[in-house]
């Protein structure tokens, strides 16, 4: 059976194991390149934010990997489907490997929930298959029954090393 | 095997008027020739001074594969060294970039050098007496590179004893330089934002002569460009164009827009695209900016100064600058198949941080590992990489445009899609590969 990519929540408020559904979900969305409904998961005022500096705090006026509204990341998604996407000829794959998300807060007024989430990403294309370690950080809220990511932070523990193509989505 | 090496001749022939042999882009050979001829010959560009603001800061890089330091000395000036101890060899530096207060000590055997290189101490000195210490190279320090210019902030850096002095080097080309640092209302650039890495594994001639190439963007980032454009237009009409719309749609322009914005060609390889107008014209005013640079400058000269839309000038033989967003690429030499790019933005002082947003979300969005735009890129030069391999043919095609009495030809200015200057770059090649040889 084909996993739902959105699941409604039970109660009005999350349970900390349907937040940990929710971010292992994610992940495997990206991982089966099911990007039409990954974007889905996200909030219309959403951002996608990949700092370049460790510990960084300022995604304005310091530079980062990635800092991407809605729409920058649905025209990602739109490349990958395109005839002349030849950095994507052939398409890359990839694969997470995450520690169990710890719910970090949680403030159903503000309704506010945070996750963070250790995690192996490899991402491969032709001969090469190159690890990453990083900490993800998703800061969720609750829209029409659905949990919606507000913010995804993706800290890379090499943020500030020299890489090649990274063509996917952590 | 050798073929090149000592032979001056040799390798002229790869050089032709309209065409260069595959071995300048795939021959380590070649690239070796490079590391000991032409980036000692040439004017490199080391970082600028806003890197090392305090006495003691210093930062390292390299000038071709040479690792080297830039330091404030004591005195207040910078200085570039060799960052090599002179007793065993040992990188003298942990970190790239730090303090090191009133001298450098070596972490191996602690010899100490003044800011300057000038050797400070060496522990259990009595062991050097009668020995001839003195007449040895050790004895002299961390060498320094010798011929240092710091022009406006930028320095710049010649190993060798010979070849051209500053002004002949850069000659003309120095105007795109001043361009960039007078958007400043008072006329200080500052490095700012952090500097974007990206590994290549193709020949750094490539990346050099890609930032002249006009007739590739709305091919190879249809892609990303194309889907932008695609993308944007089904926004609701009467919505505000994002900035990051505005930076990369452009990318997307016709022919003719790149054929009409010309191309500048001056001495030694120096050249700038964007002669009329370029993909950084039709950016949204900051709010602000341009009252500041009218006190500054005064209205004229303010709009003279903003109205310069270069769009990639290079400055031989690695680095681009582009002006009108404040930002710099170097192109980092490691073997002939693999080059390390760094990205490097400016803040103009004085001037509203919006700018600087625009010019960290342009590096972003163009420049990094994780741009759409730079994949597009990446993907063409590792194509061909490897595709100068085959034996079809062992010759590049350089013709476009092509008019027998350009040789010679400084400061005029040609066709957008001319590829006049990456024939010019690789007579500017020739001439500092086998200066002296």
């Amino acid at each position: 059976m084909t996993m739902v990519a959105e699941a409604p929540l039970k109660n009005a408020v999350p349970t900390d194991q349907e937040l940990i559904d929710f971010v292992v979900r994610e992940a495997r969305l990206i991982d089966q390149q099911r990007f039409d409904e990954w974007l889905d998961l996200y909030a219309d005022d959403a951002f996608y934010w990949m700092p370049l500096e460790w510990n960084q705090t300022d995604p304005r006026l310091t530079c980062s990997l990635m800092y991407e509204d809605k729409l920058l990341l649905s025209i990602r998604v739109e490349r990958l489907k395109g005839a002349r996407t030849f950095s994507q000829k052939p398409k890359s794959r990839c694969h997470h490997v995450l520690q169990t998300p710890q719910v970090d807060s949680r403030d159903a007024a503000a309704n506010s929930y945070v996750t963070w989430t250790p995690m192996h990403y490899v991402e491969t294309r032709l001969e090469e298959q190159t690890l990453y370690a990083a900490w993800a950080t998703h800061h969720l809220s609750v829209e029409n029954g659905k949990l919606k990511i507000k913010l995804k932070r993706v800290d890379l523990i090499n943020c500030d090393a020299a890489f090649g193509n990274i063509q996917l989505f952590m | 095997m050798t073929r090149y090496a000592g032979n001056a001749a040799a390798l002229r022939a790869l050089v032709r008027d309209q065409e260069v042999h595959r071995d300048v882009y795939v021959s380590e050979e070649v690239f070796q020739l490079e590391m000991e001829h032409m980036f000692p010959n040439s004017w490199v560009y080391v970082g600028h001074d806003s890197q090392v603001p305090n006495a003691g800061d210093y930062y390292g890089t390299t000038i071709g594969t040479q690792p080297i330091l830039l330091v404030r000395h004591t005195d207040g000036t910078v200085k570039v060294l060799h960052n090599r101890c002179p007793h065993k060899g040992t990188r003298i530096t942990s970190e790239t970039c730090g303090n090191t207060g009133k001298f450098f000590r070596c972490p191996y055997h602690a010899w100490s050098f003044k800011t300057d290189g000038s050797l400070l101490a060496i522990p259990l000195k009595k062991g050097y007496e009668n020995t001839g210490f003195e007449q040895s190279h050790a004895a002299t320090g961390m060498a320094p590179v010798r011929h240092i210019r710091n022009y406006r902030g930028f320095v710049f850096a010649k190993i060798n004893d010979g070849g051209l002095d500053f002004e002949e080097f850069f000659g003309e080309s120095l105007s795109s330089f001043d361009n960039m640092i007078d958007r400043s209302p008072v006329g200080q650039l500052k490095v700012a934002g952090g500097v974007l890495r990206y590994m290549h594994n193709c020949n750094w001639k490539m990346l050099v002569e890609n930032q002249t190439d006009t007739c590739h963007p709305m091919v190879a980032h249809e892609s990303s460009a194309g889907t932008v454009v695609e993308v944007w237009k089904k926004a609701p009409p009467g919505t505000k164009k994002p900035m990051a719309v505005e930076i990369i749609a452009p990318f997307m322009s016709p022919y003719e827009f790149f054929e009409n914005m010309g191309i500048r060609i001056w001495d030694n390889g120096h050249g700038h695209t964007g002669v009329h107008h370029s993909i950084h014209s039709d950016y949204s005013a900051i709010p602000g900016y341009f009252e500041k640079m009218t006190a500054a400058y005064g209205e004229e000269r303010a709009k003279a100064i903003l109205g310069e839309n270069r769009h990639n000038t290079v400055y031989f033989p690695n680095i681009m600058i582009k002006g009108p967003i404040q930002l710099l690429r170097h192109f980092k030499p490691i073997a002939a198949n693999k080059t390390l790019v760094e990205s490097w933005t400016f803040q103009l002082v004085d001037a509203p941080d919006m700018l600087l947003e625009r010019t960290l979300m342009y590096n972003r969005l163009i420049n990094a590992p994780t741009s759409i735009v730079g994949h597009d890129d990446l993907e063409m030069y590792e194509r061909a990489q490897e595709g100068l391999h085959s034996n079809a043919n062992e010759w590049v095609n350089l013709q476009r445009l092509y008019s027998p009495d350009e040789a010679g030809q400084t400061n005029v200015a040609v066709n957008g899609t001319s590829e006049w200057p990456m024939r010019h770059q690789f007579r500017a090649w020739t001439k500092f590969m086998t200066m002296g040889m």
